[in-house]
């Protein structure tokens, strides 16, 4: 075994030199490349994180602008639809105001009508009556040779044309 | 050198001088040791220097190294806590020396005529000191921070006062023997894994010269067994290096978060 028969000769030099490379490591590279690197990658998460913030933030702005936005378009929305009702309910209120004037006119003119037809068949009538009577007075006369009062034919036409 | 076939699977982990022609008891003299150290230390700082571009999109080389860091922050922070970071350096260096070590050691640079490779960290010279050091934070953070309370630890909380008469030398044999332990522990893997390639990679050798059928057959078994040991060897390089590192943040937990 080598490592023990050579120990003697070369345990000095061998300490020397990986000491020396020990410490070449240790400072060169444990102390001055390590942390270096360590900070590279600090950096980089530091700057992932903060991205990540960012976008989240951005995200946050966006989503309140789009409530803004969503909030004033269902205002808007709701304001169209109560101008549109009140449109709507002022249009029918003045149709209904144009019908009943309407309809009023109507009725007077029904109602005019009505009174002329009224007349009008009263005056008729009258005229019935006295063409009645005078028929009936004369077929009594005919069938009787009486002369029948004037009067009195007018009451039984009257009376017959009631019961009729 | 095929037809002696000779099987000398010690002779990879002998020390020779190099621009002398004998070892001499200095510690300056130049070895294929410290030779070896030398391409394990360039091979190291050619890695890490290449990972410092500092670009915020890494591309795979600096994503290596930030993954090779990152991987040592993590155990140094897990084992130790928030204060782990101040160790960084040391497991940082322990684990990469012996990786590198162990890795270069196993590469098959034999293959170029006139080269010898050596694996550095086969040698308990170097192992050993190394965990000597990492001993030596250990003892220095424990009595720094908490004098002589650290010798509390041998003393496991919430022991029953008889029990604890026992449970201390126990302990503290159980400290004594964790230098050597540690120490010893990646010098016997290198040591035993580098036999066996070199004893099997000698019976390929011997079954080639020797021909016929069983020759022949010998030598393909032992070839793919070398091929085994050699994918072996590296993952072994691995573990050891990451359990060294780890042996040694969780020692030094020990010291830092004394109960």
């Amino acid at each position: 075994m080598p490592q023990l028969s050579q120990l003697g000769l070369v345990y000095q030099s061998q300490w020397f030199w990986l000491l020396l490379v020990l410490g070449v490591i240790y400072f060169f590279v444990g102390r001055g490349i390590v942390p270096r690197v360590e900070s590279t990658v600090d950096q980089r998460d530091a700057q992932i994180a903060a991205d990540l913030a960012e976008a989240e933030r951005l995200r946050a702005e966006a989503d309140a602008a789009e409530e803004g936005w969503r909030s004033r378009m269902n205002a808007a929305h709701a304001e169209a639809q109560g101008l549109t009702a009140q449109a709507k309910a002022a249009a029918a209120e003045a149709e209904g105001k144009r019908i009943a004037a309407a309809d009023k006119r109507l009725a007077a003119k029904a109602e005019e009508a009505a009174q002329a037809l009224d007349a009008a068949r009263q005056s008729a009538l009258a005229e019935v009556e006295a063409m009645a009577a005078e028929a009936a007075r004369e077929i009594v006369a005919k069938l009787t040779s009486a002369k029948v009062d004037d009067k009195a034919v007018r009451a039984a036409v009257a009376g017959a044309l009631s019961r009729a | 050198m095929a037809a002696e076939a000779k099987i000398d699977p010690m002779h990879q982990f002998m020390i020779a001088p190099i621009g002398s022609d004998q070892l001499a008891a200095s510690p300056f003299q130049f070895t294929n040791s410290a030779l070896w150290m030398l391409i394990v230390l360039v091979a190291i700082v050619l890695f890490m220097w290449g990972g410092l571009k500092r670009e915020l999109v890494p591309g795979r080389w600096q994503a290596a190294v930030e993954m090779l860091t990152g991987f040592l922050d993590n155990v140094t922070r897990q084992s130790i806590g928030p204060e782990g970071r101040k160790y960084l350096p040391w497991v940082f260096t322990a684990f990469v020396f012996i990786l590198a070590s162990n890795w270069i050691g196993a590469l098959p640079f034999a293959v170029v005529p006139g080269a010898h490779p050596f694996t550095v960290t086969s040698q308990f010279t170097v192992t050993g000191t190394m965990s000597i050091i990492s001993f030596a934070i250990v003892l220095g953070v424990g009595f720094w921070k908490h004098g002589l309370h650290f010798f509390s630890l041998f003393v496991p909380h919430g022991t029953p006062l008889p029990l604890k008469f026992v449970v201390a030398p126990i302990e503290f044999v159980s400290f004594l023997v964790r230098p050597f332990s540690l120490g010893l522990r990646p010098f016997i893997a290198m040591f035993a894994g580098h036999i066996l390639l070199e004893v099997f990679g000698n019976f390929v050798v011997q079954g080639l010269n020797a021909g016929g059928p069983m020759g022949y057959g010998v030598s393909l078994l032992a070839f793919l067994f070398v091929i085994f040991v050699n994918a072996l060897e590296l993952l072994v390089g691995a573990i050891q290096a990451f359990v060294f590192a780890l042996l040694t943040a969780l020692y030094i937990n020990d010291a830092v978060n004394l109960h």
